[in-house]
């Protein structure tokens, strides 16, 4: 017997998933520990992205248990899961560009205000402004006023308005689908370290990416992704960068591995 | 070692200036209408008096109230051409059964709003449901509308109203100038219009659609009840903006309407709100209503020809357009 590990943050068994004659997923495993930033990678129809989607609720598995906490979930919808306090960043920026920071960090969670003006459906303009200044600067994110339009913003501090939305409500996992692909080198680094942020704060992060260095500077365990399965779960500070290369593409089976490589 | 993010410039002193700022596009129509007014002013002596400004907002008035849901709908980066036919369709309806059937007036009131209202939805559940693009959708119900207006009044115009049905054309006095109840009817409007859309929830949502549908979507934000609620409630106001007609003219006139959908575009448009979606202000609607009246009334003092006044309305539309879209650029 192995020492027994503590429960994963989330767990998903045997997801299965089928498109027409297609199989996304055939039987992935996948585990998400407490404090850590697990990246996820794999080649073009390994299965990540499907994989990812089944977790945020974007797709409904076929076969297969989700597990939070060790209880078993069920997901619907993306809402399903942000209810349940896994929330995810979007690739392609997902913010209205013409409103402010504050508007869209409470996008669909605004504050009411108390009273006659709150019955009638007022928001607590307010109190979104200051929670809103206290979510960025928990992240060190400096910008000096949340009402400003996001549009004004560079893509990097964009990035960081979604990164500091999902951890300002997340109560379980974030989620990050290809959070640095948009951008420079230099705003790239300035996200990895809010990542570095949101995962010190308590919150364990998901990260799925195709940028190897980055992948290995910021990563504290590496799920590779492949045919639908896992292939392996490996310790990016005992294995090099080929190797995991090796593994996703195929060209090295993950038996040929030492044993310290895998995590 | 990576860049401390809080030491990375979190932005240009010209954007956070602009951020304090009314944006050019609600200042520019304001300027607009003063420069217009003081012009008119300048050029003859009956422009400035209480009881044309009374006699402007009458003359903006219906098309000022269709142009509240054309805001609506443009927000979400929709267009509705069918909002004039809307319009004629429920004045008809309201009118021909409170003369021709003899129903209670409040009662035909009641059924013209409802009959607006349901081609609002129709427009909404095309574009939500069969998923057709707005352009199309309000195209086909501004014929359909149309068509229904003249088979069911057999193109005649219906007169003899009851009193009631005038109730939004009478006047108070305010000092020595008349106004309506109509206008005050359509401010009331404005208000609560800007009032939802600035501070509630379903307000900012309007815009968050309009900017990105996709990302509101996936922030759980039911994307397309909205734009059905946003298209039938269109339809209500584009009812109500037929009372206003009806009080205003004293008839049912089943050819109302036919210029009320590029009129109340060309409101929206001079009123600063972006055409793509997202961006603009409905007071600015009221000021672009107001900025075409004040140019048809004072050319008409000044005795200009009213084919100079569809000429000039045309410049000012793409003047509107061509100032919103340098600024964006720079910005």
């Amino acid at each position: 017997m192995t020492e027994p590990r503590p429960t994963p943050v989330l767990e998903a068994r045997g997801l299965v998933k089928r498109y027409g004659h297609v199989t996304a997923l055939d039987g992935a495993d996948f585990q998400l520990l407490a404090g850590e930033i697990l990246a996820v990678i794999g080649d073009n129809g390994a299965g990540k992205s499907t994989l990812i989607k089944a977790l945020a609720g974007a797709i409904i598995p076929d076969a297969g248990e989700i597990l939070l906490d060790g209880k078993p979930v069920r997901f619907h919808s993306p809402l399903d899961a942000r209810r349940q306090g896994i929330e995810t960043v979007y690739q392609d920026l997902a913010v209205a560009p013409a409103m402010s920071i504050a508007e869209n960090l409470f996008l669909g969670r605004e504050p009411k205000r108390t009273g006659l003006l709150g019955w009638l459906g007022a928001l607590d303009k307010k109190r979104m402004l200051a929670e809103a200044m206290r979510h960025m600067q928990s992240l060190k994110i400096g910008i000096r006023s949340m009402k400003q339009a996001v549009e004004t913003l560079s893509g990097g501090q964009r990035q960081g308005v979604a990164v500091a939305r999902s951890a300002a409500f997340a109560r379980h996992v974030v989620i990050m689908d290809e959070p640095t692909a948009a951008l420079g080198v230099k705003e790239g680094n300035m996200v990895l370290e809010l990542i570095r942020r949101v995962r010190d704060r308590g919150l364990p992060v998901i990260l799925i990416s195709h940028n190897m260095p980055h992948v290995f500077e910021i990563a504290d365990r590496i799920h590779i992704a492949r045919l639908g399965k896992r292939a392996a779960v490996v310790n990016p500070k005992h294995i090099s960068m080929s190797d995991t290369v090796a593994v996703m593409t195929g060209a090295k089976r993950p038996e040929e591995l030492p044993a310290q490589a895998f995590a | 070692m990576l860049p401390d993010v809080a030491t990375v410039p979190p932005t240009s002193t010209r954007g956070r200036l602009l951020a304090h700022l009314p944006p050019v596009a609600t200042l520019g129509p304001l300027l607009a209408l003063f420069l217009a007014g003081a012009f008119f002013t300048s050029q003859t002596d009956r422009f400035l008096s209480g009881s044309n400004f009374s006699l402007i907002l009458q003359q903006v008035m219906v098309v000022g109230v269709v142009a509240i849901g054309q805001t609506l709908v443009i927000l979400t980066a929709g267009i509705d051409l069918s909002c004039g036919m809307l319009m004629a369709i429920g004045s008809i309806v309201t009118t021909k059964l409170a003369v021709d059937s003899e129903m209670n007036p409040y009662l035909a009131i009641l059924c013209g709003l409802l009959v607006s209202t349901a081609f609002g939805f129709l427009n909404g559940a095309l574009i939500t449901r069969v998923k057709l693009p707005p352009f199309i959708v309000t195209l086909g119900t501004l014929n359909i509308a149309f068509a229904i207006t003249q088979i069911y009044s057999k193109s005649q115009t219906i007169s003899a109203l009851p009193e009631a049905l005038e109730y939004f054309g009478r006047t108070f006095r305010v000092g020595q100038t008349a106004v309506t109840y109509g206008t005050v009817l359509m401010l009331i409007m404005y208000l609560i219009a800007w009032f939802v859309l600035r501070d509630t929830a379903p307000g900012r949502h309007v815009y968050a659609l309009g900017n990105n549908a996709e990302a509101t979507r996936l922030m759980g934000i039911d994307t397309a009840r909205m734009l059905l609620i946003v298209y039938t409630l269109a339809g209500l106001v584009y009812g109500i903006a037929g009372l206003l007609l009806v009080a205003r003219t004293g008839v049912g006139d089943p050819q109302a309407g036919q210029t009320d959908n590029l009129d109340s575009i060309t409101a929206v448009v001079l009123g600063g709100t972006s055409l793509f979606g997202g961006r603009g202000n409905i007071l600015g609607t009221l000021l672009g209503a107001l900025i075409v009246g004040v140019f048809r009334n004072g050319l008409t003092l000044m005795g200009v020809a009213s084919v100079y006044q569809i000429l000039i309305t045309g410049i000012l539309v793409i003047l509107a357009v061509t100032t919103d879209q340098l600024s964006r650029r720079k910005g």
